[in-house]
């Protein structure tokens, strides 16, 4: 592909363009995933070059393709003659424009378009949307083809912003600003946003300043605002406000105006939150508050989902709000949502709150959402989705770029600003042609100037791209070597399951995942558009809103989407009995020079996913893990996370925008080795187990030498995982990538293997082990047994309802499981490290059964179990306790998936005129039964190798926390 | 937004006199007549609290006469919410307070503010009550107190009044009202009591859960401390108006923290006993409010 983009830049030649375009799109085909950036980057600036566009006419003719682009590769178009389906978008600017795409092409190849068409490269914050079945909005997933998803109905579509920036000064091109004015002005004159009549005026002058520029006496006269739109109720009296401040901007551009307006915008309490309508479950005078004394069981709220976390709003008021870093977890399980709380400054357990929403789409709608925020704004790179075939529950992940990712990416744009032209709101609209043309056109322009000359801006975005790339790849590779064990897994597997859950296995990936994606923005949809259509005229702007909800839609129920739906959740629930448990883990890479003294700091508490109240636990794992935040790992060790989590929390100083920057920052400084890190959490694995002993063997499995480790979380009883890995790297450099890793790639499958063999057991363990992977095997044994045992114990403990859980830290067993490199120095490679492994481990099971323990249990209805299992090698603590050295640098990085945290603690000391460096990573998966923590801890652990082959993994530290749920259902 | 700035800046106050009725009508319910007051020492302390935020503070003051018949007239806060250049009239909770805002709505009309009506929106029989000693602005949004004189409702109407703002409410027990236990101490710095109930009220709900925003917090030991009234005056110098040493020794020295600010002992004796405290006795304004 990189081929290509120098291609773009000089031949104009549409065929070779487009070629390279699909090849991107094709490649792409997972999304978002940064991995194949060095090819999107391109794409991105192919977008600019006029080449890109001609082509873009001429697929809609279809004449073209025939015969170049079919030779291109996509192995769509190769197979047969492709169907080509007319897809008509909505566009900011209320224009309408038509493209035509293959049936089944993935919604990303739309999204591009459209992109392309727009001249837009910093497209992240946006979405296409389309209406589903029950016209609601959804956000269109890019990873899913678009006919799954538009199951009726013509293919129309809109242009959408879908993350709000909470700073649009940070955005790098006036073009994206200038859309994100456009959806703002539509979410202010339709309502959704709803503003004072001083920042309507405001608001209003900056608008007609943009379009209009200086006001002209002599042009425009004094009736010159009358037919723009600014307010859901325009009076005259705003009209002349707007028209008097306008006519003090003289000079302003229209770029200046813009940022004026965003400026201005992003201040609004209802600045990109997107509203869900929903119920209290319970009665939670405490947290919720409806009134004192009221009982608070049914009361309509609305849920609010933004950058900085989850509002509550009762009415207009806001009544609750919890900050990403607050919540631990998110799930929903039929029309319940479920968001778990971490404990406040006077509370002892966390909380599990209930929702209730008017329909199991609407539920899973707002999961998505929440999902997908928290990923995009809290997360420096997106979780991979789960990869099994068979697993339960939602696949259902972010994976476009996260605003870090972005903001990185965007930082890279080199092109000259593009000239657009503004259309304005209302009064061009009819005069618009469908196509849009001119718009393009212009755009075009500089763009190809840009391109023409700038070859080396291209090679620019490459760089920014590769650094992506090299991570993604690591990744991708790993997910293949992931995917093909769990296909040999699976069917073991499966034959394990119960039916119940094959049936909900099957039934999911396909039906469920269309359904997701037709659920997700519906209730964003349904707000922005809602206003007028159940509401009545005489309606506030607020209960417009609220009348859009599906809660008051007719047909909430009805839709045939739902029916399957349900289907699953019967499954889930009988799944329930058996139990899964979500697994949280997180899992910290810590690669330091000699010193480790964060050691101890590697115990990790994860959040135990609260089982539904029923059997259902499994479905609603399943579906809905979500992530644990970087909270969680807080406070089981706390220390090695303090800083950002202290930001969050604690109130100190940082707000959660801060904390953001200083990720990117971080990652902008260190952009290898950040991004080394990030890859590790991204792995999940699913872990399908055993229903009725579903909380087998949590415990870890660690053998090995030196690079690789394996631990094994208990699938099913096993909710939270937390390893830390540390590598100490004599070095302070860290390199990327290495041969090594490759091995690695056989030895998980191995382990995989004897787990499947193992069948009933139900541990699934992945492991990647280097060169020793026969030893890790026996051991791994070992561990599972004495795991088991303890599990067993777990599972006898009771399960409570959804809506208390309470984590009760149980006991930590410790052990350290450590590789050294041999060598500090020198040992760069990979094979070189020293086997302390087996002799550890065997301790560290036999601790763990001990740790097996509940304690807390006033209103235990979730038993939490906790594990922590750390490997050590004997050589790196003893260096590490012995000297503290000088400390250099200290840098604390944290991203975050859907299902996994990563933080990541860079020290550099120098003692005794040796630097050391020292990266500490902390992964906290988070998941569900369909989490294969074992395996995405080994792959974490396998690619922080990888990425740092100079440096050896000193400790490893695993903390499982697992939520025991037993059948009663309840409910 | 257009009206989002820092908190504190203010050009205008008014206040209301010291009817030679007050006390009369006790001041909250639960204390009633049988506390006993100075009414001249209530106008002496009323007169140096004016005459601090002229003179020392510099701002214009707005004197409105008192009125024998309104006993309470001269809390003066709780009878509007002033936002930007918006005014909520509020609806007090006590029928015979009602009439208060009658002066007061005149005021503010002269002063060229748009005045929104909670009265009129909800008619008398919607219920809604809300009074400006439950209501916290911060700069950056509301903290409305749900209490025995503030309703939902009434949250409701300010949330529709200024709609730019967030608007959280905030539960509060007992008698007491949100503003006795927090005030503004800086455009980032709320001053909270450090009494249980103020604890969990405020720190829990509005620090932690409710606000996007960092405040910083000073926390003073006494409850009667925690009233006090920031402004940043015409001269940029900070002032804060607290209850002097003798009213509440043991938190002087959390005001001193406060770094560069002009300190303004204020008495409130006669006031507090009647359940009102410093910032019961203005509203504060700011009309060279322009658009940034």
């Amino acid at each position: 592909m990189t081929t290509e983009s120098g291609a773009d830049s000089e031949a104009k030649q549409p065929q070779a363009n487009k070629e390279a375009e699909k090849g991107k799109t094709k490649a792409a085909a997972d999304p978002a995933s940064p991995q194949k950036q060095p090819e999107q980057l391109p794409a991105a600036v192919g977008h600019s070059t006029p080449t890109r566009k001609d082509q873009e006419q001429e697929e809609d003719q279809e004449s073209h393709r025939s015969s170049t682009s079919r030779l291109s590769k996509s192995p769509l178009r190769g197979v047969k003659k492709v169907k080509m389906m007319q897809c008509k978008i909505t566009l900011l600017d209320g224009t309408d424009y038509t493209v035509n795409v293959e049936k089944r092409a993935k919604g990303h190849v739309l999204f591009d378009k459209v992109c392309e068409h727009l001249n837009l490269l910093e497209k992240d914050y946006f979405g296409v949307t389309y209406r589903d079945v029950e016209n609601q909005k959804n956000w269109l997933d890019p990873s899913k083809e678009l006919k799954k998803q538009i199951r009726t109905g013509p293919w129309n579509f809109a242009f959408n912003v879908k993350f709000y920036p909470p700073d649009p000064s940070q955005l790098s091109e006036d073009i994206t600003r200038y859309y994100l004015c456009l959806q703002l002005r539509d979410d202010v004159v339709s309502g959704r946003l709803p503003c004072s009549f001083a920042t309507h005026t405001l608001l209003g002058s900056y608008t007609v300043q943009s379009e209009l520029g200086d006001y002209d006496l002599e042009e425009m006269g004094s009736d010159y605002v009358s037919e723009i739109r600014f307010a859901p109720n325009q009076t005259k009296e705003l009209e002349e406000k707007v028209m008097e401040l306008h006519k003090t901007y003289k000079g302003m551009t229209p770029a200046e105006a813009e940022i004026h307006f965003l400026e201005n915008a992003k201040k609004l309490s209802m600045y990109g939150v997107d509203l869900h309508h929903a119920k209290l479950v319970g009665n939670l005078y405490e947290s919720l508050a409806p009134a004192e004394g009221e009982d608070s069981e049914g009361v309509e709220i609305m849920l609010g989902v933004c950058s900085s976390g989850l509002l509550i709003y009762r009415d207009r008021l806001r009544i609750n709000r919890f900050a990403w870093p607050k919540i631990l977890k998110i799930s929903y399980k039929r029309n319940n949502f479920y968001i778990k709380i971490r404990p406040g400054e006077f509370e002892q357990f966390e909380s599990t709150i209930g929702f209730k929403l008017p329909n199991h789409r609407a539920s899973k709608r707002l999961w998505k959402v929440c999902v997908e925020h928290h990923t995009f704004f809290r997360l420096v790179s997106p979780e991979a989705p789960p990869k099994k075939f068979l697993s339960l529950g939602s696949k259902f992940r972010y994976s476009g770029r996260t605003q870090a990712q972005t903001r990185r990416a965007s930082a890279q744009i080199a092109r000259p600003a593009p000239l657009f032209e503004r259309t304005s709101s209302k009064r061009y609209n009819m005069s618009r042609s469908l196509d849009g043309a001119p718009i393009t056109e212009n755009h075009e322009t500089p763009v190809k100037d840009g391109t023409g000359d700038g070859v080396p801006k291209v090679l620019a975005h490459e760089d920014i791209i590769t650094t992506v790339t090299t991570e993604r790849k690591a990744e991708e590779e790993k997910e293949e070597q992931e995917e093909v064990q769990k296909a040999a897994t699976e069917t073991p597997e499966a034959t394990e399951m119960t039916p119940l859950r094959h049936d909900t296995k099957d039934s999911e990936p396909p039906p469920e995942v269309v359904k997701h994606q037709t659920n997700i923005s519906e209730l964003k949809r349904s707000f922005l558009e809602t206003g007028s259509g159940s509401g009545g005229p005489g309606q506030t702007e607020w209960e417009k809103r609220l009348s859009s909800s599906p809660l008051r839609s007719p047909r909430a129920d009805e839709s045939p989407m739902i029916e399957p739906l349900e289907l699953q959740d019967a499954n889930d629930e009988q799944p329930t009995e058996e139990e899964t448990k979500q697994v949280v883990g997180s899992k910290d890479t810590v690669a330091a020079g000699y010193l480790v003294k964060y050691v101890p700091d590697s115990i990790v508490t994860e959040g135990a996913t609260s089982s539904g109240p029923h059997g259902i636990s499994l479905s609603t794992t399943m579906d809905d893990d979500v992530f644990i935040n970087g909270t969680l790992r807080e406070e089981a060790e706390g220390k090695s996370h303090e800083e950002e989590e202290v930001s969050d929390r604690s109130d100190v100083k940082v707000s959660p925008g801060a904390v953001r920057q200083e990720v990117s920052q971080a990652i902008s400084d260190k952009k290898g080795t950040l991004i080394i890190f990030k890859q590790p959490e991204n792995k999940e694995n699913t872990q399908d187990e055993g229903t009725s002993e579903k909380k087998s063997l949590p415990a870890p499995i660690e053998l090995e030498t030196d690079e690789t480790e394996k631990e094994t979380e208990a699938p099913a009883a096993v909710k939270g995982q937390t390893s830390v890995v540390e590598m100490l790297s004599p070095t302070v450099e860290i390199k990327t990538g290495d041969t090594a890793q490759i091995k690695n790639i056989d030895s998980p499958k191995k382990a995989m293997a004897s787990w499947i063999s193992e069948e009933k057991v139900e541990v699934s363990q992945v492991i990647g082990v280097f060169t020793k992977k026969v030893e890790e095997l026996k051991t791994l044994d070992e561990v599972q047994q004495k795991a088991e045992g303890i599990q067993s114990k777990q599972l006898e403990s009771s399960l409570t309802h959804i809506t208390v859980s309470e984590a009760s830290a149980a006991s930590l067993a410790v052990s350290t499981f450590g590789w050294v490199s041999p060598s500090q120095k020198a040992s760069a490679d990979q094979d070189e490290k020293p086997v302390i492994t087996e002799n550890e481990a065997e301790p560290v099971t036999s601790k763990v059964p001990d740790g097996v323990d509940v304690p807390s249990k006033d209103v235990p209805v979730v038993h939490t179990e906790t594990k922590t299992i750390t490997y050590e090698s004997a050589e790196v603590d003893t260096n590490g306790d012995a000297d503290a050295g000088v400390l250099l640098s200290a840098q604390t990085i944290t991203s975050e998936t859907t299902s996994t945290t990563t933080t990541t603690h860079i020290t550099k000391t120098v003692k005794g005129g040796i630097s050391e460096t020292r990266i500490e990573k902390r992964i906290v998966i988070t998941g569900d039964a369909d989490i294969d923590h074992d395996e995405a801890l080994a792959q974490a652990i396998k690619e922080a190798k990888e990425q740092h082959p100079d440096m050896s993994v000193t400790k490893v530290v695993v903390h499982k926390e697992t939520e025991i749920t037993p059948e009663e259902g309840e409910d | 937004m257009a009206n989002m700035c820092p908190y504190g800046r203010f050009t205008h106050a008014v206040v209301r006199g010291i009817p030679e009725t007050f006390g009369k009508t006790a001041g909250d319910s639960h204390e009633n007549g049988e506390v006993t007051v100075d009414q001249a020492k209530a106008q002496r302390q009323f007169g140096c609290l004016t005459g601090a935020l002229r003179q020392k503070v510099g701002l214009q003051l707005i004197e409105i006469p008192p009125d024998p018949e309104l006993p309470e007239s001269w809390r003066i806060e709780d009878v509007a919410v002033i936002q930007g250049d918006t005014a909520l009239i509020t609806r007090p909770f006590k029928q015979q307070r009602r009439s208060e805002v009658d002066a007061v709505r005149r005021v503010m009309s002269e002063l060229n503010l748009t005045i929104v009506e909670m009265g009129d929106e909800l008619g008398d029989s919607g219920g809604a009550t809300l009074e400006g000693s439950d209501v916290l602005f911060t700069g950056r949004e509301f903290f409305v107190g749900i209490s025995s004189h503030t309703n939902r409702r009434g949250a409701e109407v300010l949330a529709d009044t200024f709609r730019d703002f967030a608007v959280s409410t905030v539960p509060v027990c007992g008698g007491a009202r949100l503003k006795d236990f927090c005030s503004m101490g800086g455009p980032d710095t709320i001053i909270i009591s450090n009494s249980d109930g103020a604890k969990k009220t405020l720190r829990v709900r509005m620090m932690e859960q409710l606000t996007d925003h960092h405040y910083e917090v000073l926390t003073v030991p006494e409850e009667s401390a925690a009233n006090c009234i920031y402004i940043k005056g015409p001269s940029k110098r900070d002032f804060l108006l607290h209850r002097p040493a003798e009213e509440c020794p043991d938190s002087i020295s959390a005001f001193q923290k406060l770094p560069d600010y002009t300190p303004l002992p204020t008495a409130c004796s006669e006031a507090s006993k009647l359940g009102a405290s410093l910032s019961s006795f203005c509203l504060l304004i700011n009309r060279k409010h322009t658009y940034f």
